[in-house]
């Protein structure tokens, strides 16, 4: 195809609409994570590749909370830590498998966003960013103290998966391990967000008294996506587990749950493709730009202020109506009616 | 005791000079500026860097050098939260509360590691130590220089309350805080007022961060994070955007946080103040001299 890119910036936003709107992007996607190890795999670049996969569950997760719901969760990194820790403890103190860990660190993660979400969404939401900004670095501090987390060493000797007598814990098993679960990860999200319960979210994040009014208890609802993400970042804390065998406190600082929510507005608040596209930049870009590390952070900041000032839905926003099924495309088809027109925000 | 006593009001006067300009800044545009634990860093950073020019002149005059510092420091923090607030909040007035708070967080951010661009990653040692002799009052040891901070930080919070409360522009503030377009159409300029209460604030934080600086004697770029942490929770324990509220809670927090370390040990003291934070948002989120704030629609 031959687009003059310089001269039609319609039509290449037409295109770019085209590419959106597609529905095999899912596909193309996970198509793309299976066959990367094939075109590079060094220890080197699977760990990169791993460590993005982390990434874009993590942001997924927390889009659940601030994309869909419009709540600001600034310490979310704590549910990826409580994640890290509890699968970190069974396994190396108790000798469980990571496998299973994951009930424990469910029920554990919901608990957590229960204790902290219950009280605070009763409040404006602006108390929940500082609250969770607090209780990040309670996580963290808690962890450095007590002597089951193993103080500031942390808990080292974390084994890999293995499922059944499968042992996934070589680079590539682990690698394949995160594309299947993030790809679950990302289509579970996706398909909550487009859920009854989704439109409940977005209608409290656009309009919370209109969606009071309209009788949706809003209090269950943000605590329902609260929790949500706390489950997210917990799976996505014993994936971290397995792939680096030891944590410690400073893995989970505020740097961290600061670079998932910039990936999360960077991509685009509320849209799944846009997230994962900012993940993967957000964690990928730093390898790529070693020499600047030191500007990252700054740059970072400056970035967060720009895209919220001059482009706040983010470089590939969502949707603002819902996508037509199948079934109501062929019966639109049938009556002859034109298609109905997707409002753009 | 009373040393665990002194020991609180002390540092619970540094939270409330910082709690101050949160509250205030919260109280009229209902935006919780997370980058103003930074301004406070930038107060510190901004004294040494001064205290480090002009060397050898200002050692031998130890605490009046100190205070010359101070307004230096505030002039600088101030005119930075006033840049602060005319770049990124006030192109976001009338943005949802979510694209606010996340600018918040990218101005944190941004003033953070743009210092540790400017002054590297590790702790600076402040070139003026506060250290000296000291008095017993009740049985607590008490140093001149202790006492001498808290003058400081008495005489700006008096000004504060002067200001506010006595004041054209005070009264303007309070205006807006109650209801920003009707004190637009009663003729007040709603963008000056709100730049003046940003400079006030961030002079105050920066006033902490020099003090601080000048007391332990060690800074670095991520100071202003927990420090913004606890002055929000003391707003809180006060009733955020509550001027009066805000000095309180920040002694309260302070007491709290003496009285806690020495019961519970050392290294909990962060986790204290935090989960006294979640337990006060819990059973009195509008704090002690707050009133209930109706949301409007």
């Amino acid at each position: 195809m031959t687009t003059n890119f310089a001269t039609s910036p319609a039509r290449v936003r037409a295109l770019f609409e085209r590419i959106q709107q597609n529905r095999y992007l899912g596909l193309i996607g996970l198509a793309v994570a299976l066959l990367a190890p094939f075109v590079t795999a060094t220890n080197y670049a699977l760990s990169v590749m791993t460590s993005a996969l982390l990434f874009v569950m993590l942001a997924v997760g927390l889009n659940i909370v601030v994309g869909y719901c419009g709540l600001l969760d600034l310490g979310y990194a704590a549910f990826f830590a409580i994640g890290a820790y509890v699968s970190g403890i069974l396994a190396t103190r108790y000798g469980w498998p990571l496998l299973a860990t994951v009930p424990v660190v469910i029920v554990a993660a919901v608990v957590a966003g229960i204790v902290i979400g219950g009280p605070t969404l009763r409040l404006r939401s602006d108390y929940l960013a500082i609250v969770t900004l607090g209780f990040g670095e309670i996580i963290r501090i808690t962890a450095n103290n007590l002597t089951i987390t193993g103080g500031p060493s942390g808990i080292y000797g974390i084994p890999g998966i293995t499922l059944l007598s499968l042992d996934l814990s070589s680079p590539v098993g682990l690698y394949y391990t995160c594309v299947v679960v993030v790809a679950l990860a990302v289509l579970g999200a996706a398909r909550l967000g487009r859920s009854r319960l989704g439109r409940a979210w977005r209608f409290i994040r656009e309009d919370e008294d209109a969606a009071e009014a309209m009788g949706i208890n809003t209090y269950r609802v943000k605590l329902a996506a609260y929790i949500g993400g706390a489950i997210w970042g917990g799976l996505a804390g014993i994936l971290f587990g397995a792939q680096l065998s030891a944590i410690s406190p400073p893995s989970f600082t505020f740097l961290w749950s600061a670079l998932i929510l910039m990936a999360v507005v960077l991509g685009g608040m509320g849209s799944t493709p846009g997230v994962v596209l900012g993940a993967i930049v957000i964690s990928v870009l730093p390898e790529l730009l070693r020499q600047a590390a030191d500007y990252r952070y700054f740059i970072f900041g400056i970035l967060l202020i720009i895209v919220m000032i001059f482009r706040r839905q983010g470089l590939w926003p969502a949707r603002a109506a819902e996508r037509q099924s199948r079934r109501d495309m062929r019966k639109a088809k049938e009556h002859d009616l034109p298609k109905a027109k997707e409002v753009v925000p | 005791m009373t040393q665990l006593i002194w020991n609180g009001l002390f540092v619970g006067s540094f939270y409330a000079l910082v709690a101050l300009g949160y509250s205030m800044v919260y109280g009229i545009i209902r935006l919780l500026n997370f980058a103003h634990g930074d301004l406070y860093m930038l107060g510190a950073f901004t004294g040494f860097g001064v205290l480090s020019v002009a060397g050898g002149l200002v050692t031998g005059l130890g605490f009046v050098a100190l205070l010359i510092v101070l307004v230096i420091s505030m002039l600088v923090t101030g005119t930075a939260g006033l840049l602060l607030e005319r770049i990124a909040y006030r192109p976001l007035r009338s943005a949802p509360r979510l694209s606010v708070l996340i600018t918040a967080v990218g101005a944190s951010f941004a003033l953070e590691y743009g210092m540790r661009l400017v002054a590297g990653p590790n702790p600076e040692v402040y070139p003026v130590r506060l250290a000296g002799d000291s008095i017993n009052l009740l049985g607590a040891r008490i140093t001149i220089q202790q006492a001498s901070l808290i003058l400081i930080a008495v005489l700006l919070m008096a000004g504060l309350q002067w200001l506010v409360m006595g004041t054209g522009t005070g009264r303007a503030m309070r205006a807006i805080s109650q209801d920003p377009t009707a004190a637009l159409y009663m003729g007040i300029n709603v963008d000056a007022i709100i730049a003046r209460t940003f400079f006030i604030g961030s002079a105050l934080a920066g006033a902490a961060g020099v003090m601080a600086g000048g007391y332990y004697g060690k800074i670095d770029f991520l100071m202003g994070f927990i420090i913004g942490l606890k002055a929000f929770t003391a707003a809180v324990i006060g009733g955020i955007g509550n001027i009066k509220g805000a000095m309180l809670g920040g002694l309260a927090l302070g007491l709290l946080e003496s009285l806690g370390t020495a019961w519970i040990g050392g290294q909990w003291r962060d986790v204290f103040a935090f989960g006294f934070l979640i337990v006060f948002l819990t059973l009195r989120p509008t704090g002690i001299l707050g009133e209930r704030v109706t949301e409007r629609v």
